[in-house]
């Protein structure tokens, strides 16, 4: 007999960690599986890194009720699970006189779904972001926009739910699913490639491959995940800081190319919008970085390219689930349901923008779903919903500096001189309850690595640390899995 | 190592490679009685101590030594004269008011208190983002000294099949070197239509090893998810667009940036330190004196210097003002004659000199060209239609500084000028 859980969740992204993180309360046997080598890989990986306020997604859909639910969460998850979140509050910039009445109907869309919104002048937003294009006519104001750190709400989603019983298998894929010979349309497990599992719940959170795995349960036919690519430039924090989050006034399919801070205090410009066919695929193209620079330029005229520290491409998983509110004509929907048509099954899909925002409303709804389908969900003696933080030393004031590295000296070594990341936290971060196992683990982590010289010097130094404290030779060590080894072979080794 | 911290040095220099050893053991045999060099690194000598490759000390010691060879004849000195040092230990911040905080593995960390400052962090590479090549994002994109520490510290080949993008010194010494080790290195691509590291490395790193170099080349784009599977490879018209029908895909597991160093100065910028966005490094006097009085700038932390011999000359420099400085022995108000790029010159270092040092020392101004001229060129310092001094090169190329001495005789010239702008043309342009 396989083994046997309550619950599988497929997909260790946004979506997954928070549903398992709130199932953990829960007297349940839990498993999240994921295809990758670590947590945080596909679409949460690579993206604005934004707390929606609610504003955008169009009144009476799935997502306008899940973002409004979730967007006031995040001071208490953040707080929980110690990452990085800040309440900025975002604008929605008009330049130019033609662009001006369009803000009305965010503004009206705003208070539809329930967020705070507010017009302010040109002038005014001139003030409050000296670096604005100087054509700027209005804006609108929703204080409840935020950002965050996408990564580190993930990885220590999944760490609290580790913490709390969750069992997590990395690079293990989903193959298909296992069905009751006794019950008709009954799911009771799973086949992945690593053998076969058993459960009474399936969870569909497998991001841009939800459509694949909703199709083997035999449900939505017709759903279909487009990954639309979006591509970014970081900028450096020395040159260029913009205080606000900048959007423009939003095209049809997309929020638009933003301008906004990071909690690292870099500057952020992206995303275009572009439909691709392959799933795996995040290539910057020379036609997108020209594309998100005039976006960005549109709104803080003062970028230039040659402050530009990274560039990178995400993918959104954007689906085409109809709202199902009949008075409502939009077809991108959220998808959260327990099929008719499949026992055992939660079906999350569609979570594209604000996928990332609703993450832990949808968390949330999906215990609702499984006490709705008859669940006791009996709360768990001892869960704990804190994760305690690890140090961070670039955070600390020079007093905590000095007391850190007087009680353990590997604080003291900086091994990424950009973001001033130690070695201390590089070996916390690879003896953690979810261990950091590759270059981009302690990377996503640490945030070593992020910054102007993108790893130049610090990468010799990380691969040396994880062959040491994983016990591997440095020929073992990977950027993001298998297939990604960085070195060869050694000198004078030529067969 | 320093066997007992103090918590005020005279001198405190950042960073031990050739620009900082030579500045501490300047200031120290100009009269700083305490001086401390801090370095990152576990040994003194810097970048210096990957480079092994010959061709160091050639105008200082007029001998052709390795880099750690050159290194180690000052870290010798450095000893000798009596010089403290930290090691594994980095400088988190520096104040205009000459606060230095460090922290290291040993000792822990340090606040200390330094008379004057020179910094000497050296320089970066330049990355993939920051010249936007396209694709996804595998193992096996590394700048060139990324692969340099790999295979001359650490022992490892990160790649068997190389393609170099940019023909900078330190791209075209690895093509040489890799070869060495067995890899083969199938191409040397530059977007520019001229070299941009010495002529020399390409006869001898390049040529001489049949390693192709195509100028006016490009990578459209790199192909492989985990590791790097090819790159395309494009030529670039006049305005650096692609051309179509140019393309072509190298396949290859590797692909090694040399595109240009940037002087690191984030930690000038702490202490209120002013940079040029021409050399991206600090603005200067003739003694290397920043913006921030007492905080002195040595070797590549000012901009990137074609030889080393340059950087320990400029090291001398500095940290015999920063002496000098922490003894209160400085020209209170120097009457400064700024200086400017005219002509087909770039950046001229310094920014501006004292013409009271022509009494005693010579200045060197250094310089690089936009364009290169293949015919013999003059280097002109002009102040209006006034001709100050001159001289007469070969050839002047953008990968190769241009030095011009002003000396004693210049003295009076340099004084009454109300600007020194140099210019680098064709001889028969005047």
């Amino acid at each position: 007999m396989y083994p046997q859980y309550d619950v599988i969740i497929i997909g260790a992204g946004v979506v997954g960690c928070m549903a398992a993180r709130w199932l953990s309360r829960y007297a349940l046997k839990i498993l999240l599986i994921e295809k990758s080598s670590d947590v945080c890989t596909g679409a949460t990986a690579a993206n604005s890194a934004l707390v929606h306020a609610g504003y955008h997604a169009v009144p009476g859909t799935l997502k306008a009720e899940m973002n409004i639910r979730a967007n006031p969460m995040w001071e208490m998850l953040s707080e929980d699970l110690q990452f990085g979140f800040e309440r900025t509050g975002a604008y929605i910039v008009a330049v130019g006189k033609d662009e001006r009445p369009k803000l009305d109907m965010f503004l009206d869309r705003a208070r539809k779904n329930g967020t705070p919104a507010q017009i302010i002048s040109g002038a005014e937003m001139r003030r409050r972001e000296p670096g604005i294009n100087p054509d700027v006519s209005s804006a609108l104001f929703v204080p409840a926009g935020g950002i965050c750190d996408p990564w580190g709400a993930t990885i220590a989603a999944a760490e609290n739910a580790v913490m709390n019983g969750v069992e997590l298998r990395l690079d293990t894929e989903f193959q298909e699913f296992l069905w009751s010979d006794e019950e008709a349309g009954r799911i009771v497990g799973i086949r992945t490639d690593h053998g076969q599992l058993s459960s009474r719940w399936i969870v569909n959170a497998a991001g841009l491959f939800a459509d694949e795995v909703m199709h083997k349960a035999g449900v939505r036919p017709e759903f279909k995940i487009t990954p639309r690519r979006g591509e970014y430039f970081v900028i450096d924090r020395n040159q260029i800081v913009v205080k606000n989050v900048l959007f423009p006034v939003p095209t049809d399919i997309s929020k638009g190319i933003l301008v906004t801070p990071t909690l690292h205090g870099n500057t952020l410009v992206g995303p275009n919008a572009e439909n691709i066919e392959d799933k795996t695929e995040s290539d910057v193209t020379p036609g997108g970085m020209d594309e998100i620079w005039g976006g960005g330029k549109k709104l803080v005229p003062d970028l230039e390219r040659r402050h530009v520290i990274a560039l990178f491409a995400g993918l959104r998983p954007a689906g085409n689930a109809p709202c199902l509110n009949p008075g409502v004509d939009f077809d991108h929907d959220f998808v959260i349901e327990i099929p008719e048509q499949v026992k055992g099954f939660i079906n999350l899909g569609g979570m594209d923008s604000p996928g990332l925002t609703a993450a832990p409303a949808i968390a949330e709804r999906v215990v609702e779903l499984l006490r709705e389908a008859g669940e006791a969900l009996t709360p768990k003696a001892g869960w704990n919903p804190k994760r305690p933080a690890r140090p961070v030393f670039r955070r600390l004031s020079h007093e905590e500096q000095a007391s850190l590295v007087a009680k353990d000296p590997r604080y003291g070594r900086v091994i990424c001189r950009c973001e001033y990341v130690t070695e201390g936290e590089i070996v916390a971060e690879i003896h953690a309850p979810i261990p950091a196992t590759t270059y981009d683990a302690v990377k996503r982590r640490t945030w070593l690595g992020t910054g102007r010289c993108l790893g130049g010097f610090d990468m010799p130094r990380v691969v040396g640390i994880l062959a040491r404290e994983l016990g591997k030779d440095p020929l073992e060590i990977t950027k993001k899995g298998h297939g990604s080894e960085f070195l060869f072979r050694k000198t004078k080794e030529v067969d | 190592m320093a066997k007992q911290l103090k918590s005020r040095y005279d001198v405190i220099v950042i960073g031990a490679g050739p620009g900082g050893l030579a500045a501490a053991i300047s200031a120290k045999k100009n009269g700083a009685d305490d001086v401390l060099m801090i370095d990152r690194e576990l040994e003194l000598g810097g970048i210096l101590l990957q480079c092994i490759h010959n061709g160091f000390g050639v105008e200082t010691f007029k001998e052709d030594l390795p880099g750690p060879g050159y290194a180690q004849r000052f870290i010798n000195e450095a000893r000798t004269v009596g010089i403290d040092y930290l090691l594994d230990t980095m400088v988190l911040d520096v104040t205009a008011g000459r606060k230095v905080f460090a922290t290291g593995t040993r000792g822990g960390f340090k606040e200390l208190q330094a008379g004057a400052i020179v910094i000497a962090m050296g320089c970066r590479e330049r990355t993939r983002a920051q010249v936007g090549i396209p694709g996804p994002r595998p193992a096996g994109v590394y700048t060139a000294g990324l692969a340099q520490r790999w295979v001359n510290v650490e022992g490892y080949m990160p790649g068997e099949r190389f393609v170099i993008l940019g023909s900078g010194d330190i791209g075209m010494i690895m093509a040489r070197r890799l070869t060495f080790e067995g890899a083969k290195v199938e191409r040397v691509l530059e977007v520019m239509p001229y070299l941009t590291g010495l002529s020399r490395n390409y006869v001898q790193c390049l040529m001489d090893f049949d390693i192709p170099l195509q100028l006016r080349h490009t990578v459209k784009r790199i192909i492989g998810n985990d590791r790097v599977e090819a790159v395309e490879a494009v030529q670039v018209d006049e305005r650096w667009q692609p051309v179509r029908g140019t393309e072509e895909i190298i396949a290859c597991d590797t692909l090694l940036l040399s595109v240009g160093l940037i002087p690191e100065n984030e930690l000038s910028q702490k202490a209120g330190v002013a940079l040029d966005p021409v050399t991206n490094g600090p603005f200067v006097d003739d003694g290397f004196a920043t913006n921030i009085p007492g905080v002195f700038a040595a070797g590549n932390v000012v901009h990137v210097y074609d030889l080393v011999d340059w950087v320990t000359k400029a090291g001398v420099t500095a940290g015999k003002r920063a002496a000098m400085f922490a003894r209160g022995l400085c020209n209170e108000k120097p009457a400064f004659v700024p200086t400017a790029a005219g002509p087909n010159v770039r950046y001229v270092v310094p920014h501006k000199i004292d013409p009271e040092t022509l009494a005693q020392d010579t200045i060197t101004l250094q310089m690089r060209v936009i364009q290169p001229i293949e015919d013999p060129v003059q280097v002109l310092i002009t102040d209006g239609d006034t001709l100050i001094a001159k001289k007469r090169d070969r050839y002047a190329r953008p990968g190769e500084m241009i030095s011009l001495n002003l000396r004693g005789r210049d003295y009076d010239a340099v004084r009454g000028a109300k600007e020194l702008k140099v210019s680098v043309l064709p001889v028969q342009a005047r």
